[in-house]
């Protein structure tokens, strides 16, 4: 190891002024450190950046690594800087613009392979290790499960571990690891306090570029036969609920969506409602209360419980009975809810929304007509006619499954005479132009319905598996009535989920099948775990802030009580920090803590040792000063320096020289 | 301009002598204490928190709840490198080494040797002073030796002076220093003379009245047995490489007179520097020939003798020569 300094100090040649501010070159170690954090900060990228990007940065990454390992030329400037500006250009042409999201990651992640490529000194090494933790960012932007967390945090390292060996060039690498790993371990404390008790803003603090949220997976405001059976293949979770009581009974689980009354023969889209602060009608009955934590999906529904009841101050009603948030779902969010699963809806509803309810396009789904009149032929009442459907749907036979055969230009005609196979969304259009073909007000209701307890942690979970289509009709002093028309055909698809109803036709996505019992087990424990990082982690806002400050015992806690909090903290971590830095008498070497434990000793005989005096020369002077003891004292320095200066002989330990030392007698 | 550098000049005295208390050399060992380091972020480690504040203001806008992680630990482990970096230079003990004299306009080996008590490495140091820098690292419980490197301009005795060792290990962040003079200098030699003229023949001769060459000067006079204050110079390498015994070479030099290296006999029109080169260069050349010299400055006078421990009694003469008082100044 002293080679090293030796080698550079040898020459005495006295270097230029300022040669000492010039950059060495690079070590391959550090190339390689660099390399590594490059690497784990873009790979994650590859879930969304666009392909023959994400191809080009791969292709930088592997040149770099051939740059360092097999020792290839490192490609001229010019070459770099043509290269740049054509991925430039061809970053524009992607996007059609520079400024947003997307183009920026796909710019640092150009950027940064393109810096490796001309990495030469310490500073572009600073450089490179800068956008990699820019990268590492803006992976959450896309992404902020477990997953990415541990990748960042391995990303972290491996910056950490470049910084360490630029300073350290000498080093090994698994010094530079060790280093970057303590440093790592004692940041942790801070990184603690800080996220805990750093005051917390609610962004945005200024707009966000319009594509900072990209479209979700998710109902839409259409529907149109294939629309929500699209959904049943994705296990992907729609929202999680939890209730403060016992939650509603699974027929009951309809969480409402869209409600879409306008129909084009193939199409059904949502009609324009009001909004207001409080819901459209009456609560009555009993009341479910409930935390939804929806997952973003960029729109304004917050899929509640029908029928929606009051909510915070954030929630808005609309007059076909959704609560709407104040602005699209663009992160996971959370709101308190109620429920009036029992009330009576829209019993007093405006002549406009029946008269649309009752509107069909003109000559389409003829023999649905001829059934409808059929039906409503000697019915008395609305109701009546209703039930006459349902029992005709019933007896009719008709099939449920996720692949449903294509209809032609009548889908209900297509449906109910001829394939007679489908998915929610067909009965329930099929149900609703019967209705409507028969006079009676009817609309399709989309949402979820349904959900699964997680045994772990009690949270009921929807997922987009669960989507659903339904329908309602308006019946005269009754209101809004829902009607399931799935129901009549499989109706364990609204007691036991989509599983159940679809397990005979054996199309269900891998972990909806109920016999791998201990996959389904360790789904539950998986996504309990996800779900408290989501609660605590993720969901951690200036209102959990305050909550938690106030469980601890700071209430009204403000920014400044806070930030004073946090310091005190700080403080006291960094007197640990430094309290472990001057601790170090203890880290010495056994032998040579008790030789110097006997130099002191000694020492306060009026025999020092002299700092240039070697031990065995020590060892004479003692014998000289100390006759009695002569022997004895000329061996205890030798036995020392063989110990310390390596041939111990056969008899030689430091149990031994502890022995010897306690033997002699001072006077 | 000027007075910018002279301010400047003037706070780095008043710094290092109320900050720093930098002020005599100390006596050895100097051992580096938790109040003699000091810390400071580096240029780099301003542009590292101009990052992670970019950083955490895209977390806010973006509510990004990792975001406010990576900020935070990246925040705190580039909090706990000011406390590595402390304790790179914690404990250390620095004493000053061998310095050997060297002739002006070539470079001084300042050495100081430093000791390691810790049984851990001590990565990425650097010692400073006099402008020059050099890296080292320490091993555990080790003591190293560190060069530094000097150019001399004049002769005399080169102090150290302000000296520092620093580190901005482990993150090039934070530099942590600290500052001491150490009790270390180095005798420079005038330098000699280039072309000096022949050495003065005897006392009476002036130097460059009639040179007379004399004969035999660089004849080879014969071999004898090797003795081991020999120069490797007279070596009879051809010799020993046919297999024989190890011989020096002798010339027929040796057989001259004593010569009188006197100050006063230089031409009268001479600067003292100049003169100081020329008898420099002569103490050399009379070594190298073997004959025996005197040197006679004013008020000091060295009296004839040969060898390495009198050439250096000679040019340490010449190198501390206080042409202000006429006299040599003696180190204490």
């Amino acid at each position: 190891m002293n080679g090293r300094w030796l080698r550079r100090a040898a020459s005495l040649k006295p270097p230029r002024k300022g040669a000492a501010a010039l950059a060495p070159p690079l070590e391959r170690a550090q190339g390689t450190w660099l390399l590594a954090a490059a690497v784990l900060s873009v790979v994650p990228h590859g879930l969304w950046l666009p392909a023959w990007l994400y191809a080009v940065c791969l292709l930088l990454l592997t040149w770099r690594g051939l740059l360092l390992w097999r020792g290839i030329r490192p490609p001229p400037a010019l070459l770099l800087l043509a290269l740049s500006v054509a991925l430039t250009v061809l970053v524009r042409v992607e996007f059609g613009h520079f400024f947003g999201k997307d183009p920026g990651v796909a710019l640092l992640a150009l950027l940064l392979g393109l810096k490796l490529l001309e990495a030469r000194s310490s500073r572009d090494v600073r450089a490179g290790v800068l956008l990699c933790l820019f990268l590492q960012l803006a992976l959450f932007l896309e992404d902020q499960s477990m997953a990415v967390a541990a990748l960042a945090l391995l990303g972290t390292l491996a910056t950490l571990g470049t910084l360490v060996a630029l300073a350290d060039p000498a080093g090994r690498a698994g010094e530079h690891l060790r280093s970057a790993g303590l440093l790592l371990v004692h940041g942790l404390p801070f990184m603690v306090a800080f996220f805990v008790l750093f005051p917390r803003i609610q962004g945005p603090l200024w707009g966000l570029p319009a594509d900072a949220f990209s479209a979700r997976t998710g109902l839409s405001d259409t529907m149109s036969p294939g629309s929500i059976s699209e959904l049943g293949n994705s296990t992907a979770i729609a929202f999680r609920a939890v209730f403060d009581g016992p939650p509603p009974a699974p027929s009951e689980r309809y969480w409402r969506g869209p409600v879409l009354s306008a129909f084009d023969g193939r199409t059904w889209t949502a009609a324009p409602s009001v909004e207001a602060d409080a819901p459209f009608y009456t609560p009555e009955g009993r009341r479910f209360d409930y935390t939804i934590t929806l997952e973003a999906h960029n729109q304004r529904w917050l899929l509640a419980l029908d029928y929606p009841g009051e909510g915070g101050p954030l929630v808005r009603f609309t007059s076909d009975h959704r609560a709407l948030s104040a602005r699209p779902l663009q992160a996971r969010a959370r709101f308190a809810l109620s429920a009036y699963p029992d009330a009576r809806i829209g019993k007093a509803e405006s002549a406009a929304v029946l008269t649309a309810a009752t509107r069909l396009p003109e000559g389409s789904n003829p023999r649905t007509r001829e059934l409808a009149a059929r039906l409503a032929a000697g019915a008395a009442s609305h109701a009546e006619l209703v039930e006459r459907a349902v029992a005709h749907m019933r007896a009719s036979r008709l099939v449920y499954t996720l692949r449903p055969p294509l209809l032609g230009a009548h889908t209900a005609d297509g449906f109910l005479f001829d394939t007679r196979r489908g998915f929610c969304e067909h009965f329930a259009s099929a149900f609703v132009v019967l209705m409507r073909a028969a006079g009676v007000p009817a609309r399709v209701v989309t949402g979820y319905q349904g959900g699964e307890i997680n045994p772990v942690d009690g949270y009921l979970v929807v997922r987009q598996s669960d989507a659903h289509a339904w329908a309602e009709v308006w019946l005269e002093g009754r209101g809004w009535q829902r009607v399931d028309p799935t129901a009549l055909a499989a109706p364990e698809r609204i007691e036991d989920g989509l599983a159940a109803a679809l397990a005979a036709n054996g199309h269900l996505p891998f972990i909806l099948q109920a016999e791998l019992a201990w996959l389904r087990d360790l789904r539950h424990r998986w996504e309990a775990v996800s779900n408290s990082w989501n609660q605590h982690i993720l969901g951690y806002n200036p209102e959990r802030q305050r909550k938690l400050l106030a469980d601890l015992g700071f209430s009204q806690s403000s920014a400044l009580k806070l930030a004073g909090l946090l310091s005190g903290v700080s403080v006291v971590m960094f007197l640990i920090l430094y309290g472990w830095a001057t601790w170090q008498r203890r880290a010495m070497d056994p032998v040579q803590r008790a030789w110097m434990r006997f130099c002191a000793r000694m020492s306060r005989v009026g025999l020092a040792r002299q700092p240039w005096e070697g031990p065995l020369a020590y060892g004479e002077r003692l014998a000289a000063a100390l006759p009695d003891q002569a022997q004895d004292l000329r061996e205890i320095c030798r036995n020392y320096a063989r110990l310390r200066y390596g041939m111990p002989g056969p008899g030689d330990s430091l149990h031994t020289l502890k022995r010897q030392m306690k033997e002699v007698r001072v006077p | 301009m000027r007075l910018t550098a002279s301010v400047a000049a003037a706070l780095r005295q008043s710094a290092d002598r109320w900050l720093f208390r930098v002020g005599a050399p100390e006596t050895a060992p100097i051992r580096l204490i938790q109040r003699r380091i000091y810390v400071l972020p580096t240029a780099a480690g301003v542009g590292f928190g101009v990052a992670l504040a970019v950083m955490l203001v895209t977390s806010i806008n973006y509510n990004l709840s990792l975001g406010y992680g990576l900020v935070f630990l990246l925040g705190g482990a580039a909090t706990a490198s000011i406390v590595h970096a402390f304790r790179n230079l914690l404990g250390l003990a620095v004493r000053p080494g061998r310095c050997d004299p060297v002739f002006a306009g070539d470079a001084a080996g300042l050495r100081l040797l430093i000791d390691n008590p810790r049984l851990a490495r001590r990565p990425a140091l650097r010692l400073r002073a006099r402008g020059q820098m050099s890296a080292f690292e320490l091993g555990p419980a080790a003591e190293s030796v560190v060069l530094l490197a000097c150019p001399t301009e004049r002769r005399g005795r080169l102090h150290i002076g302000r000296t520092l060792i620093e580190t901005t290990w482990p993150l090039g962040l934070i530099r942590a220093w600290t500052v001491f003079v150490p009790e270390l200098d180095c005798i420079v030699h005038p330098t000699p003379e280039t072309d000096a003229p022949p050495l003065p023949d005897d006392g009476a001769a002036a130097p460059g009245a009639g040179e007379r060459v004399r004969e035999g000067d660089d004849d080879f006079a014969g071999l004898r047995a090797h003795q081991a204050a020999d120069s490797p110079r007279h070596v009879a390498w051809k010799a020993l490489a046919r297999g024989g015994p190890m011989l020096t070479k002798q010339y027929g030099a040796t057989q001259g007179g004593d010569v009188l290296l006197d100050w006063s006999a230089l031409p009268p029109g001479m600067d003292d520097e100049h003169r100081l080169s020329r008898l420099t260069a002569w103490v050399l050349r009379a070594e190298h020939d073997g004959r025996r010299y005197a040197l006679q400055l004013p008020g000091k006078h060295i009296a004839p003798g040969l060898g390495a421990e009198h050439r250096d009694r000679c040019l340490h003469a010449l190198a501390l020569f206080d042409s202000a008082t006429q006299a040599p100044r003696w180190p204490r």
